[in-house]
């Protein structure tokens, strides 16, 4: 690295290579200007002492830097005179083909599909319907697995506990059962205590306690309950706002938050049931919460590799790393997507005033969900538009328009490269974050759809909706 | 002619309680030791004539007829048929009330019978109330159909018609030129009642001129012809750009703008002239429906048929054809 821009064709160029928290790798240098993105990796690689050869992806003023450096600078005009800032952002290590046709369109429900959620480790499908049953699906076949019935109302949420062990299922008359994955069958009595129905479920995550017992619903009589399933009662209830809850998350550093319609988030302590935080800035309903670790927290142990534990002890502490390796050493960040057409990025662990406002929806904000490397939100909303805001700063990045009708949920590929998201007017679209461009159309269903999840290995996305049949796309 | 007289009525009843005499009753010479409750005997002095006959007096000031009959039912009980009689006379109420209910005309017969459906509601709703404390239920048991996910359930949304998967149906339909349109069969149009003619000309004879009299639509890359050679004027007060089209299904209607206009049933001369009445077929933006068909694509147009007389109304109502 020479100093000086002696060569007319080679000029230099001073850089300074900084992570996405702010902190600088090394002293700034001067790098010549015919550098790309594949020399700066080797160039970071080398600075980080990394043993196996990492990808990364550099902005510049969070612009995506592709071409050479030199390019860049003459495109954009920018000074040399100053030090050039160059963030580095790890990429994931493997690359999640993106889907593009449907491999199977199961039918077996009588009545709309109206949650669908893959398991932890991607080997189980489980989707609740408007007929009162829950199904399991088998990949492999692509076949009905089983069928579990028990419920009185519509299924309206299900979650999988991090260790793959339980399926909790929650319906409109205000019960919760609690099913076995392998055999289909109830593990004991529904589990009554709301009196009106379920918003949502959460788990507690694995790290916190393995093997998984604990979990929290929220309900639209407006409180949260804390359930044991190997005790088989509520163990605590969390009463405090005024209307319902409609969303509810279990954070990585044990906190529970809700968010309901009297436009606030509680933040709630687990072990006493107290509340903490209370949250407020929303001017409507609360609809949706996200969370920086939510993708961790809901794949506990499992990840691309596919491992699987014997005990939950080791569970335990690979999920544990999973967690602090993803959590960094910043605070945890929720973000909230309201009726009011706003979203706000918090930061609860260290104040309860917003951290930022993302605005520019014209209509209200459906589903927010994080990147699975909590470097990018995106939102669906009602406008017809999935927007996309930097994770960190709340700062907005790109728009993805070509829905027709409203959008109902999002999903991310486990790579946090593709952004998949489902709509009313019966289509789900492939988004491109690098490119920020759609890149797959998926139409077939027939009505609209309601649930999108893309399973956590990748290779999969199930969708289901008012046409009754489940599809599967490869 | 016998003169009625008061003083005749008052001898049917000679030792009559007279509510208009201060009389008293015929014991007040013996009066019977009795307490009466509702007036203290006097003891003033001060009262003057009224002190003496008042201890007497023992319940001889007036009081109100019911008064009386109470009176007499504690000194001597109840008829020893009473309740019996009493309870069989209730009985007998109900039919009364029917035969009378039915028999009345009227105004009398609309009175009575609003009350006796007052009545009637509220006992339907005192029954439904006791009947629903009998069963504990907390929850509606019932199943409904249509089921919508958590973030939909507390939104009103409009009840939408089925997926409309009629891009190859309409295409199919358009090779056959059959339609199956709401209105079938139209009152044909004469063509004095389309046009009016206009004379031009020096000496106003030449009468080749027509005016188009009702609605047209021409569409936004209009430009007339020279003056002197068009034949048919088009009005500019008589053109539209949009309709108001329902959906036949989801019961609402939109302010669309017209694309084109498909066939009017009069004729092919006024189809090209681009003329709108009642019947025609015309083109509609349907792009903010927001409809998809299966494959994908979005739809941005659709048909609709005229269902009013828009020179009439100022406006043209269509219906949509799904």
């Amino acid at each position: 690295m020479e100093g000086g821009g002696e060569d007319e064709m080679n000029k230099n160029v001073m850089c300074l290579l900084t992570d996405p928290d702010g902190t600088a790798l090394g002293a700034p240098m001067y790098l010549p200007q015919n550098v790309g993105p594949l020399q700066l990796q080797q160039l970071v690689n080398k600075l980080l002492n990394n043993e196996e050869k990492l990808p990364y992806a550099f902005y510049i003023s969070d612009h995506e830097l592709v071409v050479e450096l030199g390019s860049y600078l003459e495109k954009n005009k920018v000074s040399v005179e100053k030090v050039l800032r160059i963030v580095y952002q790890p990429q994931a290590v493997f690359r999640i083909r993106p889907v593009n046709r449907c491999s199977a369109t199961i039918s077996g429900h009588t009545e709309a599909v109206l949650s669908v959620v893959f398991s932890p480790d991607g080997r189980q499908l489980a989707s609740g319907s408007g007929d009162t049953t829950v199904r399991l699906w088998d990949l492999n076949t692509q076949t009905p697995l089983h069928t579990c019935t028990g419920h009185k109302n519509w299924v309206l949420c299900i979650a999988w506990s991090p260790d793959c062990k339980h399926l909790v299922s929650g319906s409109k008359a205000g019960e919760l059962q609690c099913w076995d994955p392998l055999t289909g069958k109830p593990s004991g009595n529904s589990l009554i205590g709301h009196k009106k129905w379920i918003t949502g479920i959460s788990w507690e995550p694995v790290h916190l306690k393995a093997p998984c017992r604990r979990f929290v619903s929220s309900s639209k009589d407006g409180d949260a309950r804390i359930w044991d399933v190997s005790l088989r009662k509520c163990v605590m209830c969390l009463s405090g706002h005024t209307l319902a809850v409609t969303c509810v998350k279990w954070g990585g550093d044990g906190m529970i938050y809700t968010g309901s319609q009297d436009c606030t988030i509680k933040v709630w302590e687990t072990s006493q049931g107290k509340l903490i935080r209370e949250l407020k800035g929303h001017g409507h309903w609360v609809n949706s919460l996200a969370l920086s670790t939510e993708y961790v927290l809901r794949t506990g142990a499992f990840d691309h590799t596919g491992k699987h534990y014997s005990s939950p002890e080791e569970m335990q502490e690979v999920a544990q790393q999973r967690y602090n390796k993803m959590k960094g050493n910043g605070p945890e960040r929720l973000v909230s997507g309201s009726d009011d057409f706003t979203m706000i990025l918090w930061e609860p662990a260290i104040s309860k005033h917003p951290k930022a406002r993302m605005t520019g929806h014209q209509q209200l904000v459906n589903h927010v969900y994080f990147s699975p490397d909590g470097q990018w939100v995106a939102s669906a909303s009602f406008d017809k538009s999935v927007k996309l805001w930097n994770g960190i700063t709340g700062k907005f990045v790109a728009a993805f328009r070509g829905h027709v009708g409203p959008v109902y949920q999002i999903s991310w590929s486990a790579d946090s490269r593709l952004l998949l998201s489902g709509s009313k007017d019966s289509t789900l679209k492939v988004w491109d974050i690098r490119t920020q461009k759609l890149k797959q159309d998926l139409p077939g269903h027939a009505d609209e759809v309601f649930a999108v999840d893309w399973s956590p290995d990748g290779e999969k996305v199930a969708s289901g909706g008012r046409d009754r049949v489940l599809k599967l796309w490869m | 002619m016998k003169v009625f007289k008061w003083g005749l009525r008052r001898k049917r009843n000679p030792d009559g309680y007279n509510l208009l005499q201060r009389s008293p009753s015929p014991n007040w010479q013996n009066p019977k030791p009795y307490i009466f409750q509702f007036q203290k005997p006097y003891t003033d002095e001060k009262e003057g004539f009224s002190s003496f006959s008042a201890q007497n007096l023992h319940s001889s000031v007036a009081m109100p007829q019911g008064d009386y009959i109470e009176l007499h039912r504690k000194r001597h009980g109840y008829r020893h048929d009473h309740f019996e009689r009493k309870r069989k006379r209730e009985a007998r109420d109900v039919h009364k009330r029917s035969a009378f209910a039915q028999k009345a005309l009227g105004i009398k017969g609309k009175m009575f019978a609003k009350k006796r459906y007052a009545e009637k509601a509220l006992m339907k709703k005192t029954l439904a109330m006791h009947e629903e404390s009998s069963t504990r239920r907390k929850v509606d048991d019932n199943v409904h159909e249509g089921a919508i996910p958590a973030y939909l359930l507390d939104r009103e949304t409009t009840t939408r018609a089925k997926v409309l998967s009629n891009t190859i149906k309409q295409k199919r339909k358009e090779k056959a030129g059959k339609w199956e349109v709401p209105l079938p069969k139209v009152r044909p149009v004469a063509e004095d009642e389309m046009f009016r003619v206009i004379r031009s000309g020096k000496r106003k004879t030449k009468q080749w001129k027509r005016m188009v009299t009702k609605a047209t639509f021409v569409g936004p890359a209009f430009t007339r012809k020279p003056p002197k050679y068009e034949r048919f004027i088009r009005p500019s007060g008589l053109r539209f750009t949009k309709a108001h089209v329902t959906h036949p299904e989801l019961k609402c209607t939109f302010n669309l703008e017209i694309i084109g206009v498909k066939k009017n049933p009069n004729g092919q001369m006024y189809t090209s002239l681009g003329v709108i009445t009642k019947g025609t077929i015309i083109e509609v933006n349907v792009s903010e429906l927001g409809l998809v068909t299966p494959a994908g694509k979005v739809v941005w147009g659709k048909y609709a048929q005229v269902t009013n007389n828009p020179e009439n109304d100022g406006c043209i109502n269509a219906v949509l054809l799904v």
